[in-house]
């Protein structure tokens, strides 16, 4: 019978079975300082150990700060936090890549990077953006700290099928169009409650178009649509991106690898539960008016008014929201001033990101009203490949601070914030009240988006400016 | 774990959709390595006017009057009332550690985000998703001057509102771990034997997964 991607890999990895619910295998398992120290913590006083030690990468992220790193880290309370999974790892002799280690970087950047994460392995981590490992035909899914010990004690987890969704998008997009508005755009279509209980899978000729990078991306953002996991089938973008990593395997393994990871993408009449069909010829660049990554629209519309909603709750929230951003209904985006400019993220701090904006700002300057546009790489290696490149000089002239990896601004866990009522362009996930800052109003973009903004002091069309 | 079986309580109306777990629980107090300590900072940015911090003392928070969980008549509410989508953004258990250590034992909403409805189990913690009908008759009744006083029988799986009740459906694996407040891990490591022999097998079968 044919199956579905994501069937294909759960089956691979279901020890028992019992009413509908499985005990499933986790092959890999990623860890951070912020969801992990209780887990370890209930480890010890449980006097239970590690099953598979060798299973976990472990990485600070959300905490670390980045300025310059020969200070430590300034916040005390931050600093308990990474010492403690320093020494939760030394204890442990997990794989750490540790603050000062130039293979640090956000979670969900490394693991890629490191050929870490695989085809056709599940794959866990105690945060919600872990569904951007799916983008390499994994089955990768955001869990809380107790199921973080459940994993580190048993290598396993209790769960139920999710069911599946089919996203097939179709249709040509220019340069300017990227995988964060084809994301958005999909956010905006189903609502952030729309992929609750399933398992999406993007397939279609616009993203076997889409680069490793864009496919993460999108896989990344299907959380903000409700989704644990993001799915997208093995092709030879997945294959060419992982040969020669350092965790990937290599010799006659990896020959034996890639025959099987061929076979990872769903069948020929394989039947979803759902099914959405995407037109990406018509999307344009996306920006988020709101405080919920569905409160979206094109960069020339403008904000919707609430009272010509259909639905009840939304008229509400749609005025909450409004009343947040300081906006008023009508407004048109490209009249949208901004204070600062965030590009960074495990959603858009990857190499090819960082490219695409740093050709924006090239030769241009920061317009006089940003009081601060900050690009954070997602890892030492792509700052490192960035620099090589001569991004770095190119963004610090325009005037942009180039700082160290980390999560950084995206929610604001470190010294990097918005105050009240500041307003920002942000390549980040979530526009949640208060998630950059208490007060704080975001607005969601794709990482040329956010350059032209910053070289703007507002919202401009990147299909319109030389 | 804390178990449920039978709980009766004042119902709180927080009428928002898409609550997320930023607004549960805002990141400054995620940096606590410990389980508990998080419910004077339950719902931090809507229920105090300044901006809270790891370590604040309480007696200098500005509380903000017109927030739900300040009103006298919800102070001791153990039931929170919804809408859409409850828990919608990151993984954080913080969100259940803040709601639990603040006192709230079930959660009525039209729809939950599927992590955080994960964590609440773990936690001690009933999500029960209700249909659109009945969350706006709670609302009307929660926000009444009288107030509403529910009881939530696990066991029968029904919520009782006097002389009326309704039936809500649950995953029985879970029902059964809340009612008898078991811990999960213990449960699986029975399985030892299993998960090692499927281990062996897998990895002769994948063997580039073993590092």
């Amino acid at each position: 019978m044919a199956s579905t991607l994501y069937e294909k890999i759960f089956k691979r990895h279901v020890v028992r079975e019992d009413n509908d619910t499985f005990l499933i295998y986790i092959d890999r398992h990623l860890i951070h300082e912020v969801t992990s120290p209780q887990a370890f913590e209930g480890l010890r006083s449980a006097n239970r150990s590690i099953w598979r030690a060798n299973s976990i990468l472990a990485v600070p992220d959300h905490n670390v700060p980045t300025t310059d790193r020969k200070l430590g880290i300034l916040d005390p309370v931050s600093k308990i936090q990474v010492d403690t999974l320093d020494s939760n790892c030394d204890q442990y002799r997990l794989t750490q890549f540790k603050m000062n280690d130039q293979r640090q970087g956000i979670v969900h950047v490394i693991g890629p990077e490191q050929g870490s994460t695989l085809p056709g392995m599940t794959i866990v981590c105690g945060d919600s953006h872990t569904s951007t490992h799916g983008a390499f035909g994994s089955l990768a899914m955001g869990i809380g700290t107790s199921e973080v010990e459940h994993v580190l004690a048993t290598q396993c987890l209790i769960v139920r099928k999710f069911k599946t969704m089919q996203v097939n998008v179709t249709g040509n997009v220019s340069d300017y169009i990227s995988a964060k508005d084809i994301a958005l755009h999909i956010i905006g279509k189903i609502g952030t409650a729309g992929g609750n209980g399933y398992a999406i899978e993007f397939s279609g000729p616009t993203i076997n178009e889409l680069s490793m990078e864009g496919r993460m991306t999108l896989c990344n953002m299907s959380i903000e649509a409700g989704s644990r996991v993001g799915l997208i089938g093995v092709d030879s973008k997945t294959i060419d991106y992982l040969e020669g990593r350092p965790f990937s395997p290599n010799g006659d393994l990896w020959n034996k690898a890639v025959d099987d990871w061929k076979n990872l993408v769903s069948d020929e009449g394989a039947v979803f539960d759902k099914v959405i069909n995407v037109d990406a010829s018509i999307i344009q660049p996306q920006v988020t008016w709101g405080t919920s990554p569905e409160m979206v629209c094109g960069i020339n519309e403008v904000i919707p008014n609430p009272k010509q909603q259909v639905k009840e709750s939304n008229k509400k929230g749609y005025e909450k929201a409004l009343e947040y951003m300081g906006l008023e209904q009508g407004t048109n985006i490209t009249d949208i001033f901004l204070d600062k400019i965030f590009i960074g993220s495990c959603t858009n701090s990857r190499i090819e990101d960082l490219r695409v904006a740093a050709n924006i700002v090239k030769e241009k300057k920061v317009a006089t009203n940003i009081k601060q546009a900050l690009v954070v790489p997602g890892s030492g290696l792509v700052k490192k490949q960035a620099e090589k490149e001569g991004l770095d000089k190119i963004f610090i002239e325009a005037g942009f601070e180039w700082r160290e990896p980390g999560c950084s601004m995206c929610l604001a866990m470190n010294a990097d914030r918005l105050e009240k009522e500041e307003r920002c362009a942000s390549t980040s996930n979530r526009n949640f009240e208060g998630r950059q800052g208490k007060g704080g109003r975001t607005h969601l973009v794709s990482p040329q988006m956010a350059a032209a903004a910053a070289i703007h002091g507002r919202f401009v069309d990147i299909r319109e400016i030389d | 774990m804390l178990p449920i079986n039978k709980h009766d309580g004042i119902v709180i109306p927080l009428d928002r959709s898409n609550v997320d777990t930023d607004a549960i629980i805002p990141k400054q107090f995620l940096k606590s390595i410990k389980r508990s300590g998080f419910g004077p900072n339950l719902f931090d940015e809507w229920r105090y006017l300044d901006r809270g911090e790891p370590g604040k003392e309480l007696a200098v928070r500005k509380v903000n009057p017109e927030f739900v969980l300040n009103k006298p008549q919800y102070k001791n509410g153990t039931i929170l009332l919804a809408r859409e989508n409850f828990g919608c953004g990151s993984s954080r258990e913080h969100a259940p550690w803040a709601l639990l250590d603040f006192g709230i034992r079930i959660i009525l909403a039209p729809s939950f985000a599927d992590i955080f409805y994960g964590n609440c189990f773990k936690n001690g913690i009933l999500p029960i998703p209700i249909n659109k009908n009945i969350t706006d008759l709670f609302f009307e009744k929660a926000q009444s001057e009288e107030g509403l006083r529910l009881n939530i029988d696990l066991e029968i799986q029904k919520i009782i509102d006097g002389n009326d009740s309704y039936s809500f459906d649950i995953d029985m694996f879970k029902k059964y771990c809340l009612l008898e407040g078991l811990d999960e891990i213990g449960l699986t490591l029975k399985n030892k034997a299993d998960i090692k022999n499927f281990e062996n097998n897998y990895h002769s079968q994948f063997p580039w997964l073993t590092k």
